[in-house]
C-alpha cells in the first residue's frame, strides 16, 4: 500500500503477539456469506503516475477562459500567504478540538473567525461554520421555527434557487412548509422582491410566519429593500433572515443595520478557490436573544485553571452529540478549515484591501456595464447593484455558447438558473470583481457584439432603460 | 507535548494597529466606485477588521499553529474520526489550477476534466460499497445520514406507505444517527445493544413493525465490533418492510472485506476525510458520499453526474428526475475534497485499499492486546479498526477516571482517544489507531498507556491534575457556557452601523 509504515517482519510480530498466523484471522466476525471476495478497481497508480493521470484530468477543464461567472461563486484576488499559513499540519490535520489543551490554535482561531464575521455582519453570534450558503440558509430558516414554535416560512426569489432547492428538502424532511415570495416584474424595482405580495402573504391567519428569507444582493445582482422587508416581517412577528455576500459587506450596510435577526451566506468569496461547487463555508449569524437556537458548533472565551485566557467548545447541549434526537441540529463535521482560510484572507486583506476589493468589483462592473450595452445588451433591471447584473441578450443561451466559442464565459443564462421565468428568459447573469480585466470586459464586448445580429432599423433595441 | 510559542496568543485584535499593512495587495479602488449605490443600502462606518502587516499575520498563525495537534504532529488515536496520515499528493492535486479554479456553473463541455473525476469516484465507491448508485452531493457525513433519510423517506411515499413514523437506532449509536431522524421528521426508536456489544435481535424483533421506516446501524459498531447478526437482522428489517441504512464512518474497516450493499443494506453514508484520508482541517470540510441500492436510486438528490452515450460527462439538470428528494446543497459537492478522495483511491488500487483495512484491524488488535490487563477491554473478541477500553477498574481503585488518563497522555505526547463514547460503556476510551501508525508508535503509546496506570496506583493526584506540559491547563467550562464570551468586541465597540 502506499502510505502504510508496515515491513512484513513487523506485521509478523504482531501477528504473533496476537498468537495467529493470518489476518484473516481478525476477520472471521464477517459471516462467510457476506465476506466480499475483492474489489474490481482500477490498478494501483504511482505517484509520479497518478500525478500525471490527475493533470491530465485537470487540463481537460477550460479555466483558461475569460470569465464573467457569479451567481454566488466569485474569484478574488488570493494572497499566497493564505494557503501557505492554512497548510500548516498542525492546523490542517487536526480534528473537532475535542481536547482544549493541545487544540488552542484551532480553537483561538474559530474565535477569530467568529469575531472578524461578527464584525461584518454586526451580529452578535456567529457559529463556528457549516456546509455553504445553502444548508446555512436553510438551517437559519429552521431556527425561525424553533423560535417563533410556527411552521411556515417566506423565502424571497431574491434568494439563489440552489438555496430555494435546498430549503425545499430540508423543509420537507422537517415537516415544515414555505412559500416563495415573487419579484416585481415591472417598473423601476423589477426583479426585486415585491413588497405588496410579501404583505398579503403575511397577513394570511391561517398561515402564521416564523421568518421572512431574503437575500441582499439578490441572486439578480439588484440590492433589495431590506429594511422594508425586515419592517413587514417584524411587524407579523416573524423573524427576517438576511442572506448575504460578505464581502459586499465591506461597503453594504450590515444585516444588523437593518434589523436582521439571522444573517445567513457563503463565505467562498473570502478567498476561497471556486472548486466546482466546494468546499465553501456556510455563515450563519444571529441576535445574542437566538443564541440558544443556533446549530453548529460555538467557541467561548475562557479561563484555564490558573487564570490563563484559554478557548474551548461551549453551549454543548445545542449539538447532536450531548443532546440527541433533539438536538438543534445533526451538523457534526463542519467546514473549520474554510473558516481558517477566511480569517487568514480578511486578515491579509484588512478594513482597506477589503474595501478595494468590493468597490474596485463594483467599479469594473460599471465599466462592464458600459461596454456590454454599447455591444447591445442593455441591462434587464433599472435597480441599482454592486458588482453582479442581468443584461437582455435575445436567444440567451444561444449566443452565451456562441461566444463561449470565441473564449468568453459569458455568464450564466438565466433561463438555465432560474428555469420556467418568462421575465428572466433573455437574461444572462454577469459578474465583475477586482480580478476582471479591462482587457477581458473589452474581448466579452467583442464577442458579444460579434454575435448580436444588427437590430432591423424601426426596432428600439433600448425598450428597458 | 512540545511547544515552541508563547502559549498565551493575542488575538488578530489586539495585534492591530490602525494604519499597519494596508494598500499593499491591490491597486486602490477608484473614489467614485460606489458613488452610484444608494447612500441607504452603504454602510455608514467600514468593518473593524485588524489591520496587519504580513509578517505580523503570518508569526500569529505560526505561533497559534504551535499550540495545536495534528496527524502531521504525531500519534492521534481519536476513536471514531480515522485521524490516518493524509497524503500530500491529494493537497497538490486539490490545487491543480484546472480544479481550483473551475466555476460551479461552468458549462458541462468546459468542466469535462472534473466531471470525469466524479463520475468514476461515483463508480469506484458504487464497487467498494456493494451499491448501486452514488450521491457525491452531500457535504459531510451528517448531511449524507440526512440525505439517506429523506431517501428512505419518499421511498416509502412513493409507495403510498405513510405510516411509517419511527427509525430505530441503537444506544451505541453517533448522536447525528438520531439528530437526523428528527431532522427527516422521524421519530428516534433507542435500541440497546446486547451484552456481547452487539445488535440485540430480539429487541429490534420486538421494536420492528409497520411504523419502522429504517433501522440505522453503524458497522463495524462504535465499540469497534463488527456486527455478526447482520444477516439476521437485515433479514427482519426488510421482512418488516423497513428499509437498512448503514453509517459508513467505521468504513475503514471493511475495505475490499465486506460490502455493505451486497450484504443487504438499503442506503449508507461514507467520510471521505476518514476512510479516504482527506485532511480533518479542525473539524472539516469533509465529504458525505451516499450509496444506494436500485430501489433508492430514483430518489438520489440531485445534481447527479451522467455519462452520455458518446462518452462525454454532464451534470444533470434541475427537475431532469422528479423523483429526487431535491438538492442537499448548492452546486456538486464538496469537490475539492472528492477530488483528494478519487486520488487516495487511485494510490491504492483493490489490494492496496484491502490492506488498508487489514492494517488498520492488525493495528487495532495489536493495540488492545498490548492494552488488556492494565485496562478494562469490556470486549476481548477480535476487534475491527477500533475498540473499547475501559479505566473503570482504574477508578474504582484509586479515583483516577478515563478524562484523567486521557489529560495524562498529552503529557505523555500523544492525543488522547475518543472519551465517553459509546455512552453504553462505563469510563470508556475507543482507540483506533489506523494503518498509517508505525509500530514504534503503537508500542510508545502502549508504554504510555501502561505507565499511566502505574501512575494511577502510586502518584494518583499525578494523573488527576494533567495536563502539566500542555501550552493551557485544564478549562473553566462551566463559566464559559454561563457567561458565554463568543466574539472580541474591541474598546471602540466595532465599526458597523447598527
Amino acid at each position: 500500500m502506499a502510505y502504510g509504515p508496515h515491513t512484513a517482519g513487523e506485521r509478523g510480530r504482531m501477528l504473533a503477539a496476537l498468537g495467529i498466523a493470518s489476518v484473516d484471522a481478525l476477520f472471521e466476525a464477517i459471516p462467510d456469506g457476506v465476506r466480499a471476495g475483492g474489489l474490481d478497481l482500477p490498478p494501483a497508480l504511482t505517484e509520479l503516475e497518478l500525478m500525471e493521470h490527475l493533470r491530465e484530468l485537470a487540463s481537460r477543464n477550460r479555466t483558461d477562459l475569460a470569465s464573467f461567472l457569479g451567481a454566488g461563486v466569485y474569484r478574488h484576488h488570493a494572497p499566497p500567504v493564505v494557503d501557505q499559513l492554512l497548510l500548516r499540519g498542525e492546523f490542517y490535520t487536526a480534528y473537532t478540538p475535542y481536547q482544549p489543551e493541545i487544540s488552542q490554535g484551532t480553537l483561538q482561531t474559530i474565535y477569530e473567525y467568529q469575531s472578524l464575521l461578527a464584525e461584518l455582519t454586526g451580529m452578535d453570534v456567529v457559529s463556528a461554520s457549516h456546509y455553504d450558503g445553502a444548508a446555512a440558509t436553510a438551517e437559519a430558516a429552521l431556527m425561525t421555527c424553533r423560535a417563533t414554535k410556527r411552521e411556515h416560512v417566506l423565502v424571497s426569489r431574491s434568494v439563489h434557487p440552489h438555496y430555494r432547492e435546498t430549503f425545499e428538502t430540508y423543509f420537507a424532511g422537517a415537516n415544515l412548509t414555505f412559500a416563495e415570495i415573487p419579484l416585481l416584474v415591472e417598473g423601476p424595482a423589477a426583479g426585486t422582491t415585491d413588497l405588496a405580495s410579501l404583505e398579503a402573504m403575511l397577513a394570511d391567519p391561517a398561515r402564521p410566519v416564523a421568518g421572512v428569507v431574503a437575500a441582499q444582493p439578490s441572486v439578480l445582482g439588484l440590492l433589495e429593500p431590506m429594511a422594508e422587508i425586515g419592517r413587514l416581517a417584524h411587524a407579523a412577528g416573524a423573524l427576517f433572515v438576511a442572506v448575504v455576500e460578505p464581502v459586499s459587506l465591506a461597503v453594504l450596510a450590515p444585516p444588523a443595520a437593518y434589523d436582521a435577526d439571522i444573517a445567513a451566506g457563503d463565505g467562498q468569496p473570502l478567498g476561497m478557490a471556486p472548486s466546482y461547487g466546494g468546499p465553501y463555508l456556510g455563515i450563519v449569524a444571529c441576535r445574542d436573544s437566538l443564541v440558544r437556537q443556533i446549530p453548529g458548533r460555538l467557541i467561548g472565551m475562557t479561563a484555564d485553571l490558573e487564570g490563563k485566557r484559554a478557548y474551548v467548545m461551549t453551549m454543548r447541549a445545542r449539538e447532536q452529540d450531548i443532546r440527541r434526537e433533539r438536538a438543534a441540529s445533526n451538523i457534526c463535521t463542519n467546514q473549520a478549515l474554510c473558516a481558517l482560510a477566511a480569517s487568514i484572507w480578511l486578515a491579509a486583506l484588512g478594513p482597506v484591501g477589503l474595501h478595494d476589493v468590493a468597490a474596485t468589483g463594483a467599479a469594473r462592473a460599471a465599466d462592464l456595464e458600459a461596454a456590454l450595452a454599447a455591444a447591445g445588451a442593455p441591462r434587464l433591471h433599472a435597480g441599482s447593484y454592486l458588482n453582479e447584473f442581468a443584461v437582455r441578450v435575445p436567444d440567451a443561451i444561444t449566443v452565451h455558447r456562441r461566444v463561449l466559442a470565441r473564449g468568453i464565459l459569458a455568464g450564466i443564462p438565466l433561463a438555465e438558473l432560474e428555469p420556467g421565468d418568462p421575465a428572466l428568459a433573455e437574461g444572462l447573469l454577469v459578474c465583475a470583481t477586482e480580478v476582471t480585466t479591462p482587457a477581458e470586459i473589452g474581448r466579452f464586448a467583442a464577442a458579444l457584439a460579434a454575435e448580436l445580429a444588427p437590430a432591423p432599423a424601426g426596432v428600439p433595441v433600448e425598450a428597458v432603460r | 507535548m512540545s511547544v515552541t510559542g508563547n502559549p498565551l496568543q493575542p488575538t488578530l485584535f489586539e495585534r492591530s494597529r490602525p494604519g499597519r499593512g494596508a494598500g499593499t495587495r491591490l491597486p486602490a479602488a477608484p473614489a467614485d466606485a460606489l458613488d452610484r449605490l444608494p447612500s441607504a443600502a452603504r454602510r455608514a462606518a467600514g468593518p473593524a477588521l485588524p489591520e496587519l502587516n504580513e509578517a505580523t499575520l503570518v508569526r500569529h498563525y505560526v505561533n497559534l499553529s504551535q499550540l495545536n495537534w495534528g496527524v502531521d504532529t504525531g500519534f492521534y488515536p481519536l476513536g471514531s474520526c480515522t485521524m490516518k496520515y493524509n497524503p500530500k499528493v491529494n493537497e497538490w492535486a486539490a490545487r491543480l489550477p484546472g480544479f481550483a479554479a473551475l466555476h460551479p456553473l461552468a458549462p458541462d463541455e468546459t468542466a469535462q476534466g472534473t466531471l470525469e473525476l466524479l463520475w468514476r469516484l461515483e463508480q469506484d465507491l458504487a464497487e467498494i460499497s456493494g451499491m448501486d448508485a452514488v450521491t457525491l452531493q452531500p457535504a459531510a457525513g451528517a448531511q449524507g445520514e440526512l440525505t439517506g433519510i429523506l431517501m428512505v423517506r419518499a421511498y416509502h411515499r412513493a409507495r403510498g406507505d405513510a405510516a411509517r413514523t419511527d427509525v430505530l437506532v441503537p444506544d451505541s449509536a453517533h448522536g447525528t444517527n438520531p439528530a437526523t431522524a428528527s431532522m427527516a421528521g422521524f421519530r428516534t426508536v433507542n435500541i440497546p445493544s446486547a451484552p456481547d456489544g452487539g445488535v440485540d435481535l430480539a429487541a429490534f424483533r420486538g421494536a420492528l413493525g409497520p411504523t419502522t421506516a429504517a433501522v440505522m446501524i453503524t458497522n463495524p459498531s462504535t465499540l469497534g465490533l463488527f456486527e455478526q447478526r447482520v444477516v439476521e437482522l437485515l433479514e427482519m428489517v426488510h421482512a418488516a418492510g423497513a428499509l437498512a441504512y448503514m453509517d459508513g464512518a467505521n468504513l475503514n474497516a471493511l475495505l475490499g472485506q465486506f460490502r455493505p450493499g451486497a450484504a443487504g443494506f438499503d442506503v449508507m453514508h461514507f467520510n471521505v476525510h476518514k476512510t479516504f484520508s482527506t485532511p480533518h482541517g479542525g473539524g472539516g470540510p469533509g465529504a458525505g458520499p451516499v450509496g444506494v441500492r436500485s430501489h433508492l436510486v430514483p430518489f438520489l438528490p440531485e445534481p447527479l453526474v451522467l455519462r452520455e452515450p458518446d462518452g462525454t460527462f454532464r451534470l444533470e439538470r434541475a427537475g431532469e428526475r422528479p423523483t429526487s428528494i431535491g438538492r442537499m446543497r448548492s452546486f456538486a459537492g464538496n469537490v475539492g475534497i472528492l477530488v483528494r478522495a478519487y486520488a487516495y483511491i487511485r494510490a491504492h488500487g483493490a489490494a492496496g485499499l484491502r490492506e488498508v483495512s487489514e492494517d488498520a484491524v492488525l493495528a487495532a488488535n495489536y493495540l488492545k492486546h498490548r492494552l488488556a490487563g492494565a485496562y478494562v477491554i469490556p470486549f476481548p473478541q477480535p476487534c475491527m479498526h477500533e475498540f473499547v477500553a475501559s479505566s473503570s477498574e482504574i477508578k474504582a481503585a484509586s479515583g483516577v477516571r478515563t478524562l484523567d488518563v486521557a489529560k495524562r497522555l498529552i503529557d505523555k505526547g500523544f492525543h488522547p482517544p475518543t472519551i465517553y463514547f459509546p455512552l453504553t460503556v462505563e469510563e470508556g476510551m475507543l482507540i483506533e489507531p489506523t494503518e498509517t501508525e508505525s509500530l514504534e508508535t503503537l508500542d510508545a503509546f502502549a508504554e504510555a498507556m501502561l505507565e499511566i496506570a502505574r501512575e494511577a496506583r502510586e502518584t494518583p493526584e499525578l494523573v488527576k491534575e494533567a495536563p502539566h506540559t500542555a501550552p493551557v491547563r485544564r478549562l473553566d467550562e462551566a463559566t464559559a457556557a454561563r457567561q458565554p464570551n463568543l466574539r472580541w468586541r474591541s474598546a471602540t465597540g466595532g465599526g458597523h452601523s447598527a
